[in-house]
């Protein structure tokens, strides 16, 4: 008992003089949506912001991560914070549109983001304007089994037809060729992505997720053809797995290979492969010619219009672009940093392949839920989901995201 | 004032004790039903400026695919969920005995009821799930065939309504053996020295009393389908591609979802939902009026 009331007046006592502490700094308030590693990374960036600022204090609050969804639409609007989290390109136009988002073109012009941050400019613009920073971005591409590929006795493909003939010799090991998990619908979205901008090309993939081209296209149907040629080849079920469920199909070695973001590295290790047994390619050439893009999808920081700490908040920002800083985040992260002058840790293999794929680039694209609006992307991805499960039943999905297509861009 | 109250007090004080009552249903529940209605004659992305466009909504509603798939869910779901009263019945009866531990054995019996939703539903969907899951395993040990049931779109929504119909089989359940405890001994006595047995005492004896839980149970269950958001939500999404979509759960997404930024949309879903529900509402309610008034 003795101890306790101590306990109670050496924390009274502690609070007080915090308080008053407190009383000097402007705070920061933040509100994001990070995992328990990235949360991490995070903490530890703003203990250095703050130490290189040390009359702010930045409030972080954590949202659970597919809570803060709908959480943003919320609170944009009845308790702004200073500094939130979301995504870059289409997924940020509701917001912008409505005037939730502050134009920070400013902080671009005063740091040289255009120059540092350059890949990832485009999928920070509307109208012209920038309004937000990008922070960090992650690669996509085809994950596979090399214990697998060991097993069958292929050689790793260098084009799409060499991709189709290894298929057909996995299927004959009773092994998947490719596997994917869809229920949450957006790995299919992937798949068709890379398909499209390899048949295709990187401008026509924007102008049909920007609307402009019909999805009973030729060339639309084309990719889908390509499509085809591995469906009969992809995991049966995927349309009841989870992607996690899907990784640990390969990490088994029942399927060989899976088109993935970087973020599923962890997984596959955490399920035992190392870097011996994992291996990473980029999505290998269809249409010879065509300059290769990539999928990069962005996490990016904006201010809210209705923040109160607009200038403490843009100093963050200008911190946060800082070319050390995105390297000592990425690194905690384990993701590839948006400022070409940052490095990247040379141990890890797949950051390093990453990092030569995006920055060796012709153009990135924000991932098919980023680039198409909302409800563009909804019946675009349960179409993939459609046709990953019933692909006799194309003419009649195209047709419905046709339709799709004249109501949701206006 | 005061003369005028002693005058008319029983005539006011029910006004008065109902009025908290009356004020609560009025903001929380008629309001905003007026509100949503008054909704789905804009379109509005919850964020900007609502656009008035009359009705619109309604039809392009019309003509959506999505709708009659989710409209068709519905309709099964309401037949199928039926299921529940008799089997909760049959459970009751034969809970409804006088043996040593049968209290244990009859909470076993309502636990599912007391289980959240969403658990059912995740439990329910690693049940159905492709290679570990015991249904799945179960249905290829069988039939020899591996049908994934919540990937394929002839039986996902039988397999999320199995899973609904769980935890209801014990809420009717309940609702039946609390019947049960009112039936009159004295007039299964008097059936039983008449030479009734079995079926014929069930039907002619037992079930006319216990006509009021039978009405409640089926209240609660249609009102139970009509409402199966979180099993869908967590079970299926929604898939695949949108066919085990019920209307509660498309309205979701239209409106409130990662993907649904169309408030107005989806206030029409919401106001056809209405719209389905005020229909066996409204029998019910004038059921339970001509009993009041029979009274």
């Amino acid at each position: 008992m003795v101890h306790l009331k101590k306990g109670v007046l050496a924390f009274t006592a502690a609070l007080l003089m915090s308080t008053s502490a407190f009383a000097q700094a402007r705070e920061l308030k933040y509100y994001a949506d990070f995992d328990p590693l990235p949360l991490a990374a995070f903490e530890a960036l703003i203990v250095d912001f703050e130490a290189a600022n040390p009359d702010v204090d930045v409030v972080l609050q954590n949202f659970d991560h597919e809570g803060y969804k709908t959480a943003i639409r919320n609170f944009l609007t009845a308790d702004s914070p200073d500094l939130a989290n979301w995504y870059a390109g289409n997924r940020m136009a509701p917001f912008v549109n409505a005037g939730q988002f502050m134009d920070v073109s400013d902080v671009w012009e005063a740091n040289g983001l255009s120059d540092s941050l350059g890949s990832a400019k485009a999928s920070m613009t509307i109208d012209g304007k920038q309004w937000g920073v990008p922070y960090t971005y992650y690669q996509w591409g085809i994950y596979f089994n090399k214990d697998v590929y060991k097993t069958v006795g292929v050689e790793v493909p260098t084009t799409w037809d060499g991709f189709v003939e290894n298929c057909v010799k996995f299927q004959a090991a009773g092994i998947d060729c490719l596997t994917t998990g869809t229920k949450a619908l957006w790995p299919a979205a992937g798949i068709f992505d890379y398909l499209n901008m390899r048949t295709n090309g990187y401008e026509f993939h924007m102008d049909l997720t920007a609307g402009k081209i019909a999805w009973t296209d030729d060339r639309v149907k084309a990719t889908f053809a390509e499509w085809a040629k591995v469906q009969p080849f992809t995991t049966a079920n995927n349309a009841a797995l989870e992607w996690e469920e899907a990784a640990a199909l390969m990490v088994q070695g029942k399927a060989a290979n899976y088109v993935m973001g970087n973020f599923a590295v962890g997984n596959f290790k955490e399920g035992g492969m190392t870097n011996d047994t994992l291996g990473f390619m980029v999505f290998p050439e269809i249409t010879p010619g065509i300059p290769r893009a990539e999928e990069a999808p962005t996490d990016t920081i904006h201010i809210p219009t209705g923040a109160k700490n607009v200038d403490d908040a843009k100093k963050f920002l200008a911190f946060v672009a800082d070319a050390d800083v995105q390297t000592k985040l990425n690194a905690a992260l384990n993701q590839l940093p948006t400022n070409k002058n940052s490095s990247v840790n040379p141990d890890d293999p797949f950051l390093v392949a990453g990092f030569e794929a995006l920055s060796s680039a012709y153009a990135l694209a924000q991932f098919f839920d980023r680039d198409a609006p909302a409800e563009m992307a909804k019946a675009g991805m349960e179409g993939f989901q459609e046709f990953m499960v019933k692909p006799d039943r194309l003419d009649a999905i195209l047709e419905r995201l046709e339709k799709v297509r004249g109501q949701a861009y206006d | 004032m005061s003369a005028y109250w002693k005058a008319n007090q029983r005539k006011l004080a029910p006004w008065l004790f109902l009025a908290p009552g009356i004020l609560m249903f009025a903001i929380y529940v008629v309001i905003p039903i007026i509100q949503s209605m008054a909704i789905s004659l804009y379109d509005w992305d919850g964020l900007g400026v609502a656009e008035y466009i009359g009705t619109a909504n309604y039809t392009e509603l019309w003509s959506d695919d999505s709708f009659y798939t989710s409209l068709k869910n519905n309709v099964l779901w309401l037949v199928l969920y039926m299921l529940a009263v008799p089997a909760g019945l049959m459970i009751a009866i034969f809970l409804n005995q006088t043996i040593w531990g049968m209290r244990a054995y009859k909470s076993l019996f309502f636990f599912p009821f007391v289980i959240s939703q969403v658990v059912v539903g995740l439990i329910f969907s690693w049940f159905y799930a492709p290679n570990f899951g015991i249904l799945y395993n179960l249905i290829e040990a069988v039939t020899g065939e591996r049908i994934a049931i919540l990937a394929d779109e002839r039986f996902v929504t039988y397999g999320i309504i199995a899973a609904g119909l769980w935890p209801q089989i014990a809420y009717v359940m309940i609702l039946y053996l609390t019947g049960l405890n009112n039936v009159a001994a004295d007039q299964v006595e008097a059936a039983r020295l008449d030479g009734a047995k079995g079926w014929k005492m069930l039907w002619y004896v037992i079930l006319p009393q216990l006509r009021p839980a039978t009405f409640i149970a089926v209240v609660v269950t249609v009102i139970g389908a009509l409402r199966s958001f979180d099993l869908v939500s967590i079970m299926t999404h929604g898939g695949p591609y949108g066919s085990s979509r019920v209307l509660s759960y498309y309205m979701y997404e239209q409106a409130l979802s990662e993907y649904g930024y169309r408030m107005g949309y989806g206030a029409a879903i919401a106001v056809v939902l209405f719209g389905i529900m005020m229909v066996f509402i409204s029998g019910f309610i004038w059921k339970m009026w001509r009993d009041e008034t029979e009274r």
